[in-house]
């Protein structure tokens, strides 16, 4: 059974269409790249996801759950900007991710000293154990967004979104962020869906391109209708399709 | 070279510092010196050393009827009237502006009473104050918690609202629950910007002040400033005047201390 399941989403603000008719299963696991031009409700069906919004059609349903209301703890999130809390060290962002969902957000004693040394794993794991004392602003744009996955993964997510997370860095250190992301999956496998505007990236990282775009397009008004998933590239294997199923064309696969 | 790219040096900049007051200074010298010099009994420009000597008198000799140094309980009386109204302001303004930053229904509801409420010049309630809290401290203090917390519940709540909504997403991402948002992710962020608004506010805190001991008040510096004008004695007038400003001045300079200790994270950008 799929983990996420998307079923006939439309959105839209006021009388604006932004999304219609998106369909899309997705199953556990999985790494989904999102795609599309700008204004296209990428962003939006990330926010979807996350349930920051809520469909005015559709629902969607993780591993068969009710439709979420309001974010929670099983979906985390990247954002391009604003995603570590600028008032805490590095090292009491990561343990934020543990303690924020406690009745004042703080630990105590001894699962206090628990969570720092799990902390400092962590950050030792992400590469930014030489900053653990140091505060957000003072980090790189890089260093900052490996701190902000870092927190998030702390909260241990069953989905990780990732909304334009290297955007705004320069092409070199999103290549290390690359092989960062790409470590970072084989160690936990979780479902993971980015958004992100660069084409490259998404076949680079993902298992699965989705695209987004306006099928009908009105050209006396553009925003007369909404945008859909438009294209579903299977992206693993280097974006060459059918590399797997080569062995069970000839019916060699055994019964 | 532009003008906009020119900079002062060291020495140049503290001279540029120092030239408004000397100007201030020169010009009030030769006025004082003119009307003196037409008529050694004039009281309206007492000359620098007069006030020098005045300055002197009221902070170190006892006035004689009650036997303490006036000038000193007058500060005591109302940096505590001062003190207690600015605090009393800025914690009612904090849990204000974190409910309506950050409740939907509280905004709904409070966020044009209290835009509305602003509006409201708090020295035309004075009378009523009077009336209803009595000539003593409260009706004081109240003064300045009407004159102030509107001006900081909208501040506070619009900074509230100025945080990225990216952020408050991520905690409740998090697991956080509104109340641990509240407390550790907006509050936090909060204070430093509270200090802001408390400098800020800290001048119309003092006119409410000074207002409300002009018109009925046993002490206070606003209570001897209009006390001494019925005899014209400028030199006490101008020693309170500048006692004063001096007053205002340590605090701002403290809060912004303050500031700078308490949030060092405001200030580490690369």
């Amino acid at each position: 059974m799929s983990f996420v399941v998307a079923r006939d989403i439309f959105q839209s603000y006021g009388s604006r269409p932004i999304l219609e008719r998106v369909n899309v299963e997705v199953a556990e696991g999985e790494f989904v790249s999102i795609v599309g031009a700008s204004g296209c409700g990428k962003s939006t069906f990330l926010r979807l996801l996350l349930a920051q919004e809520r469909p005015t059609r559709g629902e969607i349903r993780v591993a068969g759950a009710e439709p979420a209301t309001e974010p929670g703890l099983d979906r985390g999130v990247v954002f391009q900007k604003y995603s570590v809390f600028p008032h805490m060290t590095c090292r009491e962002n990561i343990v934020a991710g543990e303690s924020f969902r406690t009745g004042f957000g703080r630990f105590g004693g001894v699962k206090r000293r628990a969570a720092l040394e799990r902390a400092d794993a962590t950050l030792a794991r992400i590469g930014l154990d030489h900053v653990a004392d140091q505060y957000p602003a003072t980090l790189s744009g890089g260093m900052q967004q490996r701190l902000a996955i870092g927190q998030a993964l702390a909260a241990k997510p069953r989905i990780l979104l990732l909304d334009e997370p290297f955007g705004a860095l320069d092409p070199g250190t999103r290549l290390s962020m690359h092989d960062f992301l790409t470590e970072l999956r084989a160690e936990t496998a979780m479902t993971v869906f980015m958004v992100t505007h660069d084409l490259e990236e998404g076949f680079k990282l993902g298992d699965r391109v989705l695209v987004f775009d306006k099928p009908r397009w009105d050209p006396t008004d553009p925003n007369a209708y909404g945008a859909t998933i438009t294209y579903d590239f299977d992206a693993r294997d280097g974006g060459i399709p059918y590399q797997r199923l080569t062995e069970n064309a000839h019916g060699l696969r055994p019964a | 070279m532009r003008l906009i790219n020119r900079e002062p040096g060291a020495a140049l900049k503290a001279a540029l510092v120092a030239l408004p007051f000397v100007l201030v200074f020169i010009a009030y010298a030769i006025g004082s010196e003119i009307r003196l010099a037409e008529n050694p009994q004039d009281r309206l420009l007492p000359a620098p050393s007069t006030i020098a000597a005045t300055a002197e008198r009221l902070f170190t000799e006892p006035d004689r009827r009650s036997d303490r140094i006036l000038l000193w309980h007058d500060t005591a009386a109302s940096l505590f009237r001062l003190g207690l109204g600015v605090a009393i302001s800025a914690a009612l303004a904090t849990i204000l502006g974190l409910l309506i930053g950050l409740l939907p229904h509280v905004r709904a509801s409070l966020a044009s009473f209290v835009a509305v409420v602003s509006m409201i010049p708090p020295l035309a309630v004075l009378p009523i104050l009077f009336i209803v809290f009595g000539l003593g401290e409260t009706s004081k203090v109240v003064l300045i918690v009407v004159g102030i917390l509107p001006f900081l519940v909208r501040d506070l709540s619009a900074r509230v609202m100025e945080i990225p909504r990216e952020m408050i997403v991520k905690a409740e991402t998090l697991g956080a629950s509104s109340l641990v948002i509240a407390l550790r992710v907006v509050l936090p962020q909060l204070l430093p910007r509270l200090i802001q608004a408390v400098r800020l506010s800290l001048g119309p805190a003092w006119l409410f002040l000074i207002a409300a001991e002009a018109i009925a008040s046993e002490q206070g510096l606003g209570y001897r400033i209009f006390l001494v004008r019925r005899f014209l004695a400028m030199d006490v007038i101008l020693v309170y005047v500048l006692w004063i400003t001096l007053l205002a001045f340590l605090m701002d300079l403290a809060l912004r201390r303050l500031s700078r200790r308490l949030f060092p994270w405001t200030e580490t950008g690369l």
